[in-house]
């Protein structure tokens, strides 16, 4: 079976999935560079930029979140983050003890790659929230601090303003974790970059 | 009997008090029975006939305005001739210099905290002053009929901006005011403002004077007002933890709520957000505490995954 080729993303997923990549990239620095302005820090990019930069793929990502969604509504592509609840605790507990433990001991994966599963319990779990929860917070919070007069004032006494724009870090921080893991799980593969070439040609 | 003597007493007592309260409303009637309306009446004694005229605008006092303001306590004569007690007035009487700030309050130590002197001296400095010393003085910008201090009176820190803003945008929204001082006819602060992005949402939560004033150590608000070349236009002067809003608009709410609380972001939090100036310092060591696990947490697995490999 590992020597099958499956042809796991279609053009559609692998164009959302590396503008996807680079749009949150770029966010994520210039979320960074606003956040923790400093003009004497070389390292950030400067708040104006950062800004304008924040702004436009903001908006782009949110786009491109579209493809996302309506690719998933009609394409096959959807069921792929739809989880059953029943055993969904066991599920993802095997898929975690393979991580900490199995892959060392050379065990099988649990649960092996197949057109139906292209991700296991633990991508499917972590891919879900993060696009299905995490996505549409971070990208309605960004549109209201976008439209600053369409939040309310004051919230349990406390700035509006300041409850969305922590909403929106509070998550961005959440998803750039989700970045920096996905980025480290892509590694485990037949090779360290065979995950990376995948999401290039398609095939497995 | 005696009772009966006491009940009279406080009867003349309670009368007195209330002619005396009514004598202290009514110090400004003869004034403000004309100034304080759109019209007002005169006797022409020559013809016997009742003259119904209107008002000059810049005339008109709004009495409530008054009463609460700083002065409201003030006869209009304190500081007006009491040649004005009669009618037609002298013509003679606008002429007169009126009183600027330091004409009463400088050199008392009632006033100290308020440093008229040091606002005075940086008055001077101020292109307002520069550009136009004879028109220019204390009231061109604080009306001494309506002027009440604000930033120190623990009003929300948005009522102070546009209350303070509201000072600027009488001359600089308003030709008719604006072209008493200059001879410059175009003011479009829309305009001139357009690079500044959510330009709304700064109008209303920063003051002018934020950006175009020089930054004072000693006074709660600068008054040299500097001219537009040199006006702030770094994001990062306010947009930094070493925000410059610190020391000028949350200086005051700052200074306070260190003495309460002595949490240096409390209010500022409270009312306002402004990315880059207030981070909430227990979510920040959160992060990345929670940041550096997720990365040792990576590292012990390569190296397992090394090690496991041989």
């Amino acid at each position: 079976m590992a020597n099958e080729k499956l042809y796991l993303y279609p053009l559609w997923i692998r164009i959302w999935h590396w503008l996807n990549a680079v749009l949150f990239i770029v966010l994520l620095l210039t979320g960074i560079s606003m956040q923790y302005s400093n003009p004497e820090n070389p390292l950030l990019i400067s708040f104006e930029l950062s800004v304008q930069l924040h702004n436009i793929c903001g908006i782009a990502l949110s786009i491109n979140y579209l493809l996302f969604i309506f690719g998933n509504l009609f394409t096959s592509n959807g069921k792929q983050y739809k989880m059953k609840t029943k055993g969904l605790f066991k599920r993802l507990y095997d898929q975690s003890v393979f991580y900490l433990f199995g892959m060392f001991k050379k065990q099988a994966p649990p649960f092996p790659i197949s057109l139906e599963n292209k991700f296991n319990p633990l991508q499917r779990f972590i891919y879900s929230t993060a696009m299905y929860i995490g996505f549409p917070i971070i990208i309605a919070s960004g549109i209201a601090m976008l439209f600053p007069e369409i939040i309310i004032p004051q919230l349990f006494g406390v700035s509006g303003l300041l409850v969305t724009a922590l909403l929106h870090v509070v998550i961005g921080f959440i998803l750039s974790l989700f970045l920096f893991i996905h980025i480290y799980v892509c590694t485990i593969g037949s090779s360290i970059i065979s995950n990376f070439k995948s999401m290039l040609t398609g095939w497995h | 009997m005696k009772l009966s003597k006491l009940i009279l007493g406080c009867i003349c007592l309670l009368l007195s008090f209330s002619l005396y309260a009514q004598k202290e409303t009514n110090k400004n009637h003869s004034c403000l029975k004309c100034h304080a309306h759109r019209t007002y009446k005169y006797m022409n004694e020559d013809f016997g006939m009742e003259i119904k005229e209107s008002m000059c605008s810049n005339r008109m006092i709004d009495t409530l305005a008054y009463q609460q303001s700083n002065h409201g306590m003030f006869k209009c004569t304190d500081c007006h001739s009491p040649e004005y007690e009669t009618f037609p007035h002298a013509g003679n009487l606008r002429m007169e210099l009126m009183y600027a700030c330091n004409d009463c309050h400088a050199g008392d130590p009632e006033y100290a905290k308020f440093h008229f002197e040091a606002i005075e001296e940086a008055f001077y400095e101020s292109m307002h002053y520069n550009r136009s010393p004879d028109a220019f003085t204390c009231w061109s910008c604080h009306n001494p009929h309506t002027y009440k201090t604000q930033a120190r009176i623990g009003e929300k820190i948005s009522e102070t901006v546009s209350y303070d803003n509201n000072i600027c945008l009488s001359c600089h929204a308003d030709v008719s005011k604006y072209e008493l001082l200059t001879e410059r006819e175009n003011i479009n602060i829309l305009k001139s403002h357009k690079w500044l992005p959510n330009q709304e949402l700064h109008f209303k939560n920063v003051r002018c004077i934020e950006c175009h004033t020089q930054l004072s150590d000693s006074l709660l608000v600068s008054h040299v007002v500097m001219s537009k070349d040199s006006a702030i236009r770094e994001c990062t002067s306010c947009h930094s933890a070493n925000s410059h809003l610190m020391a000028s608009l949350y200086r005051y709410k700052s200074l306070e709520s260190r003495k309460g609380s002595g949490f240096l972001n409390a209010v500022i939090i409270n009312e306002s957000y402004v990315i880059g100036a207030n981070r909430n310092k227990y979510l920040n060591i959160l992060s990345v505490v929670i940041f550096g696990l997720v990365l040792i947490g990576i590292f012990t697995h390569t190296i397992f995954r090394i090690f496991k490999s041989k």
